[in-house]
């Protein structure tokens, strides 16, 4: 059995004003995470991959599907009969500076969950236990009596998956917790996170609109692009035979720090690339305006989300023509 | 003559205990040149580009030379001259670039008219044809939207196409695509090599991730602690970093290579 499961979970969001319609921001998704696995999920700014992750832990309603944690549906209990689970299940930010209190020190920062769980634990055992998560994380108890405006973004994280482990959770769900880090902090984060992942065999969903990182982390990889999964498999699988045009513009877009990196830039530049629509009728495979292999068919059917070999899965029509994966586009 | 040229400069904001930011710094950028400054956040390399356009905050002060065309912009009045006519910016956080309440088309417009004295019809003409250059989609309906009906991405390129409306020599580029997502992000970097090439435009830019630099920089200035630990042409530095810091940078750039 799964620790965590997902069928057909789907989030709708009403939008307000003139010419108002309902957004799909996640439709129909399935997925499940074992014990101690860490599953990637990739797409750009906008494609539903945070309110999947919200929708998990009961942030945002679900308008269909079911959510269920090592085998019961959690997506239907009350506040009150979820309130036990948010001591295993926890969530960690993107933004450090919004997520942690300005008027607290990292260390009541870190210990509130535990009153917030059980209120009746004493107020030093409760310091130590946050000051030992800390710990762990790399700050040390003169940097935890400090003030978040006092503090480094870097510093600022650390903290915040300190406060996610402090009630030693089972899953994590980590929405871009590198993203608004500089480059040599984020990997000193990657790594950390690594350690926490193999010290403390802690399942986790890792959201991030970078394969690179991604693909460091975690062993299996779910691409998503406008509310739907479009391809799931192993890292080395989407790395090295990406099957979904998708998951190719992906790899394609992760910068490339050699010599060549700035003549692939420009070549790939000058095929320019349409717009999206955002009329696309609801039959036809989302990615068709954007597609370079687009097929007639694709236009009038959307392609379903299929099995393409040993523990994969892709959803678009012409997956069979590609057997060893999309070549990058640049090179074409 | 070099374009800009940057000498001994210092820049130190007054408090308790003084920071220098930027400590005795030499740069120069030739016309149609791109220079990157790469280095972690609190390195100075804002500081920098603040202090050469007189941005720095009420308690920064600069010393030392910058001159743009031969003109000292420290200390004498030709900054205001030069900021946002000979020298456009581009910022990380486009919003914070664009006025809130103002329609695309009128903001445009209004850097047309105050940079260049165009009339109203001209600078509605020239603001048109900036949209084009960007390559925002659907230019007519994006004139009458408001920024915060535009994605990121879209505001970044309306804020490009804003500092390209006076025809500046050189665009100083603070971390242009960190806010913005892979994909957006490769389309963004494009853009600005395009544009540079076709305007004649020179660059100076500010990023902490070598994977902008390899894409634009002809030259690039690694700092540390408000110094340079390492300039070099940008193809020998990818190719092998001499500081141990710069080889630190490289290495922490995440990569599709090497995968378990």
């Amino acid at each position: 059995m799964s620790l965590l499961e997902l069928r057909g979970v789907t989030v709708r969001f009403r939008q307000y004003g003139a010419g108002a319609r309902e957004l799909v921001a996640v439709n129909s998704v399935d997925f499940a995470i074992g014990e101690h696995e860490m599953l990637g999920l990739v797409g750009e700014s906008g494609c539903g991959k945070t309110t999947l992750g919200r929708a998990i832990l009961r942030l945002v309603p679900l308008a269909a599907g079911e959510v269920r944690w090592r085998g019961a549906r959690i997506d239907r209990l009350g506040q009150r009969a979820f309130r036990p689970l948010r001591g295993e299940l926890q969530y960690v930010f993107q933004d450090p500076h919004a997520c942690l209190d300005p008027r607290m020190t990292l260390l009541e920062s870190v210990a509130e969950p535990l009153r917030g769980l059980d209120p009746d634990t004493d107020a030093l055992d409760r310091a130590r236990r946050a000051q030992e998560r800390l710990d762990e994380v790399g700050i040390a108890a003169d940097l935890a009596a400090r003030y978040p405006h006092q503090l480094s973004g870097g510093q600022l994280q650390r903290a915040v998956i300190a406060r996610a482990l402090v009630v030693d959770p089972r899953f994590v769900v980590c929405d871009e917790p590198v993203s608004a880090l500089d480059v040599s902090v984020q990997g000193q984060i990657v790594s950390l996170l690594e350690r926490i992942r193999d010290e403390r065999g802690l399942a986790s969903l890792f959201i991030s609109h970078n394969l690179a990182v991604v693909a460091r982390l975690c062993r299996r990889v779910m691409v998503m692009y406008r509310g739907r999964i479009v391809e799931t498999a192993e890292r080395r699988a989407i790395v090295e035979t990406p099957l979904h045009p998708y998951t190719r513009e992906l790899l394609d877009a992760v910068p490339g720090i050699d010599a060549g990196a700035r003549g692939r830039l420009l070549r790939r530049a000058a095929r320019a690339r349409p717009a999206v629509d955002d009329s696309t009728p609801a039959a036809a495979c989302a990615y068709a305006a954007r597609c370079p292999h687009v097929l007639p068919r694709c236009r009038v059917e959307r392609p379903a989300l299929q099995p393409a070999g040993e523990s994969r899965l892709v959803a678009c029509h012409r997956a069979g023509e590609w057997p060893g994966g999309l070549p990058p586009l640049a090179s074409v | 003559m070099p374009l800009l040229e940057i000498r001994a400069l210092t820049v130190e904001f007054s408090g308790t205990p003084a920071v220098r930011a930027v400590d005795g710094v030499d740069l120069t950028v030739d016309a149609r040149e791109s220079v990157a400054i790469v280095g972690e956040s609190g390195s100075g390399k804002s500081q920098l580009l603040h202090a050469c356009i007189g941005l720095l905050a009420a308690n920064g002060r600069a010393r030392g030379s910058v001159r743009f065309e031969g003109k000292e912009l420290l200390g004498v009045g030709h900054v205001a001259a030069v900021r946002g006519r000979g020298i456009g910016f581009v910022f990380q956080d486009a919003s914070g670039s664009l006025t809130p309440h103002l329609r695309i088309g009128p903001q445009l417009a209004e850097v047309g008219m105050a940079a260049h004295g165009m009339t109203q019809e001209a600078a509605r003409a020239e603001s048109r044809r900036m949209l084009e250059c960007v390559h925002l989609p659907d230019v007519e309906r994006r004139l009458m939207q408001y920024p915060h009906e535009l994605s990121g991405g879209m505001r970044q390129r309306v804020a490009i196409a804003l500092a390209l409306v006076a025809r500046p020599r050189l665009l100083f580029a603070d971390e242009p695509t960190t806010a913005l997502d892979v994909t957006v992000q490769a389309e963004i970097l494009a853009l600005v090599a395009e544009l540079c090439r076709e305007f004649g435009m020179a660059l100076l830019l500010v990023t902490h991730d070598l994977g902008v630099v390899a894409a634009l920089a002809d030259r690039i200035a690694v700092m540390q602690g408000g110094r340079f630990v390492e300039t070099a042409a940008a193809a020998d530095f990818l190719a092998g970093p001499r500081h141990p810091y710069s080889a630190g940078l490289l290495a922490a750039v995440p990569t599709l290579a090497g995968l378990p």
